[in-house]
């Protein structure tokens, strides 16, 4: 029988899901969003319920430490602690992790943390490649694959078991039968590809606030997608009343004060694969980030048309994120949900409230599996 | 105990823990029992998760702390090497994957935190059969679980944890009030006891029966005493005799229109509160007295020349210092090392306090060597407010590096803002007092004579967090089921918020 906690622990779960007491929903805190630095750390999602308590107030109340530096110097921004030893029923220390991980591993986490289905990539043409990876042993090889631990073992265990240990003098004497090589397997991967295109709205009502989620979100969209796909190409679309293609930083700095044609990014990006993207060859995923501002609602019958003829036939998925803003009406995600349902099958919207919603918005785009 | 994810230690490990519990002993470490257990780290993230306690009642706040230790070991960022718990006999947990120098470690540390539980005043009264009263409160609950539903039951418990950290740290000494309860809890134990000569049901079960018998007698209200059968009827005239009071949820149990069942689990989780408040106010010096005498041990008895790397190592990360936050058991270790190094030396006492020769100041030895026999005696009587407040000099302060941090709203961080002894000793006194929670005392229960409850926090130069605050008011007016009063200080004005049910106004006074 599996120890109690474990209930305990399923249903906390459940909870930060939202799917039993949803009065304690906002209690949930998804702790800090974790955001793409250069150094390579990363803070992990560990999400909480904070119990509402009568507590001081933060920011006012400083702290204290110990080490170098003059007054004024920063404190943050320094390891902490290394590992301590735990005592029971003390310490309510804040539960904010950094740690070195490589992107493999945090895609992992990502995936476990939202239970993320993996993809099946599309394609009729998956070239397949055999790959040698070194994962097992054998008993022939080259010298410079000598595994020398398992050597050891093999003559530890031969010695002990022949009676030639001595506990006292611990000499261990490979002989030939003893060594064994590092040996590759060999392992078939299919050759697959992908390409995201980011569409954002840069008219003047996307603020600074809302870009920042659309950078946060689409590290992680991407950071899932690489761990799905061998190649994967990433094309930027900036656009108000106009579309341009451009870089990534320029997509995420530029700010327009222009109106909004929300169909002129679809044209580019329609044109875009048409170019470049066979879809019998391609994985393709058109993510539209706008506040859901548009110009008329004729453009957006436009809108409609290129999706549904053109960008969705040869697409894997259309994601639309609108991004909360205040001077955003919200009528595009309208417009699509009446058009495509909330849960379409190959057009999935998503709300993103603020930061706190960006791994529930993740979860949408990329929970489906496509 | 026979739980199978623990098993005691034999062997090796056994052998080597008579020879670290003879090392203790002859140091003059005086403790209960201690009784060993090795697990693997998924039952240590489980206990640690509890509380250090195998039984705990079905909540899932231990299942989010189980989440993160979890989490936090699967990703290299913590481990648990050790934990014991404060019984008679006291439960220590090994992990299984431990090296042999971290096993004698722990051992070590493990009695150091023993003597302590045993002999620090603070502890005095605490449960040490508190294994048997944690799993008999799970039972407890679990039965109200399936008669009341789950949900339900657990929402009680969420709204009364927000009170948790209310406590009064006079309850932890006996009062007169709670010597009489105890003396007839006694009584009707041993009369038990004379009822059935042989009555072989456990300790466990017994203490269970007691509880109840302490409810029962609360409800019924006992015969004997004239002046609380009179209250019974009035009972707002005997909830107003016990203000001001800061046991909140005592006066909540008690006077607090709860059906039967709930007012039970608000007794269960103060119990619980208080059975630990006594950890939260000594945390520095029980840290600090623990690595003091795995260090002393290690050093002068137990290491072999071939671990000293590996137990400099280990001893150093738990040692760190950290620009964020004090740790404690470096804070603790240094200064209970230079209390011994001072009474020792004699560097203490009007004589070198008024000595103004800093050459002989610095030089000052009287070979008193008292500094054992002293450190004895503070880790008896005090807790980490006085311990700080006596024995933190302007010398230990420099010598530890020791600064103050404040949030800089224009450059957006964090940044040193003093290394001045006075201000660095206040900030940590007020960081301890009231073990570093706000002091909220129930001032009135018929606010402005309408039943309403008035909360009063004694401000001490912080502000509360409003937010928290209002969600823990809404909490309490559920308990209450009258509107919740709060009284207390915003950017130095007076406030008072008053919370009806449905919305908060506020109210400057």
């Amino acid at each position: 029988m599996d120890h109690p906690i474990k209930r305990d622990h399923s249903r906390f779960r459940k909870i930060i899901k939202g799917k039993i007491r949803e009065n304690l929903r906002k209690y949930i805190s998804k702790g800090e969003m974790p955001l793409p630095k250069g150094d390579g750390t990363y803070r992990i999602p560990m999400p909480s319920i904070d119990t509402p308590r009568f507590k001081f107030g933060e920011r006012q109340q400083g702290g204290m430490g110990q080490g170098e530096g003059q007054p004024g110097d920063p404190v943050d921004g320094q390891q902490g602690e290394g590992p301590g030893q735990g005592e029971a029923g003390q310490g309510e220390g804040k539960k904010e992790l950094e740690v070195d991980l490589s992107l493999q591993e945090l895609a992992q986490i990502l995936g476990d943390e939202l239970a993320l289905p993996n993809i099946e990539p599309k394609g009729k043409k998956t070239i397949q490649s055999d790959a040698k990876r070194y994962t097992s042993i054998g008993t022939t090889g080259p010298d410079s694959l000598k595994h020398f631990k398992r050597s050891y073992k093999e003559a530890l265990k031969r010695q002990v078991a022949s009676g030639t240990y001595d506990p006292t003098n611990p000499t261990i004497i490979p002989i030939r039968q003893d060594f064994r090589f590092r040996s590759s397997d060999m392992k078939t991967e299919y050759e697959n590809a992908a390409v995201v295109i980011y569409m954002m709205d840069v008219s003047g009502s996307m603020g600074d606030e809302q870009k920042e989620i659309v950078r946060t979100e689409s590290f992680w969209i991407n950071l899932w997608l690489k761990s799905q796909y061998k190649d994967i190409v990433i094309r930027y679309i900036i656009h108000d009343a106009t579309a341009k293609e451009v870089d990534e930083e320029t997509f995420f700095r530029t700010r327009e004060s222009g109106g909004t044609l929300i169909s002129s990014a679809f044209k580019l990006c329609r044109d875009i694969i048409a170019a470049d993207y066979n879809s019998a060859d391609w994985n393709i995923y058109p993510f539209h980030f706008s506040d859901g501002d548009n110009w008329s609602t004729d453009d957006t019958k436009i809108c409609l048309e290129i999706l549904d003829q053109e960008i969705l036939p040869s697409s894997n998925v259309f994601c639309y994120g609108q991004v909360e803003s205040r001077y955003g009406s919200g009528q595009f995600y309208k417009d699509l949900s009446s058009h495509y349902g909330e849960a379409g099958e190959k057009v999935i919207l998503s709300k993103i409230k603020n930061k706190d919603s960006i791994l529930d918005s993740i979860k949408d785009f990329l929970g489906k599996g496509k | 105990m026979t739980n199978f994810r623990t098993r005691s230690i034999d062997g090796e490990l056994q052998i080597l823990k008579e020879e670290i519990e003879g090392y203790a002993l002859t140091s003059g470490l005086d403790f209960y029992p201690v009784l060993f257990e090795v697990c693997d780290y998924d039952t240590v993230n489980i206990l640690a998760a509890q509380g250090g306690f195998p039984s705990r009642y079905p909540h899932w706040r231990f299942g989010m702390e189980y989440d993160q230790l979890s989490k936090g070991y699967a990703y290299g960022l913590q481990k648990i090497y050790e934990m014991v718990v404060n019984t008679n006999p006291c439960y220590a947990y090994l992990l299984n994957a431990n090296h042999w120098v971290d096993q004698k470690i722990v051992m070590a540390h493990v009695f150091g935190h023993a003597d302590f539980f045993k002999n620090n005043l603070w502890f005095h009264n605490t449960d040490r059969k508190m294994m048997d009263v944690m799993a008999n409160h799970g039972t407890k609950i679990r039965r109200y679980m399936n008669r009341y539903g789950q949900d339900r039951v657990e929402a009680h418990i969420d709204r009364v944890l927000s009170l948790e950290n209310l406590l009064s740290m006079d309850v932890l000494f006996e009062t007169a009030e709670l010597q009489r309860r105890r003396t007839d809890i006694e009584k009707l134990a041993s009369e038990e006891k004379k009822q059935g000569q042989d009555d072989d049901r456990s300790q466990a079960l017994k203490s269970f029966m007691r509880s109840k018998e302490r409810y029962k007698g609360k409800l019924e209200g006992p015969a004997k005493d004239d002046e609380r059968a009179s209250d019974e009827a009035r009972p707002m005239a005997a909830a107003l005799k016990k203000l001001p009071t800061k046991d909140i949820m005592a006066f909540l149990m008690d006077y607090a229109p709860l059906q039967e069942w709930e007012s039970d689990v608000v007794g269960i989780l103060r119990d619980e509160a208080y059975y630990f408040l006594p950890q939260r106010m000594t945390k520095i010096m029980n840290e600090g007295w623990a690595s003091y005498w795995h260090s002393t041990i290690m050093c002068t008895k137990a290491l072999s020349p071939s671990e000293i790397i590996d137990f400099a190592d280990h001893h150093a990360g738990v040692m760190a210092m950290s620009r964020q936050q004090l740790n404690p058991y470096k804070v603790g270790i240094e200064l209970f090392r230079d209390i011994e190094y001072r009474w020792n030396t004699g560097k203490f006492g009007k004589d070198y306090l008024e000595c103004n020769d800093m050459h002989e100041k610095t030089h000052w030895n009287k070979n008193l060597g008292q500094g054992r026999e002293k450190i004895f005696q503070v880790r008896r009587t005090h807790n980490d407010i006085t311990f700080i407040d006596e024995f933190f000099t302007p010398e230990f302060c420099e010598r530890q590096q020791l600064f103050t941090y404040k949030y800089n709203p224009r450059t957006g961080r964090n940044e040193i803002e003093t290394r001045d002894f006075q201000l660095i000793k206040s900030k940590l006194l007020t960081s301890l007092t009231n073990f570093g929670q706000p002091l909220i005392e129930i001032t009135e229960a018929n606010f402005e004579n309408r039943g309403e409850l008035l909360l009063r926090h004694v401000h001490q130069g912080v502000d509360l967090d409003m937010g928290f605050a209002t969600e823990t008011m809404r909490n309490i007016f559920q308990l209450w089921k009258r509107p919740i009063n709060l009284l207390t200080k915003v950017d130095d004005s007076e406030t008072l918020f008053s919370f009806d049910g449905k919305e908060m106004r506020t109210r400057a006074k």
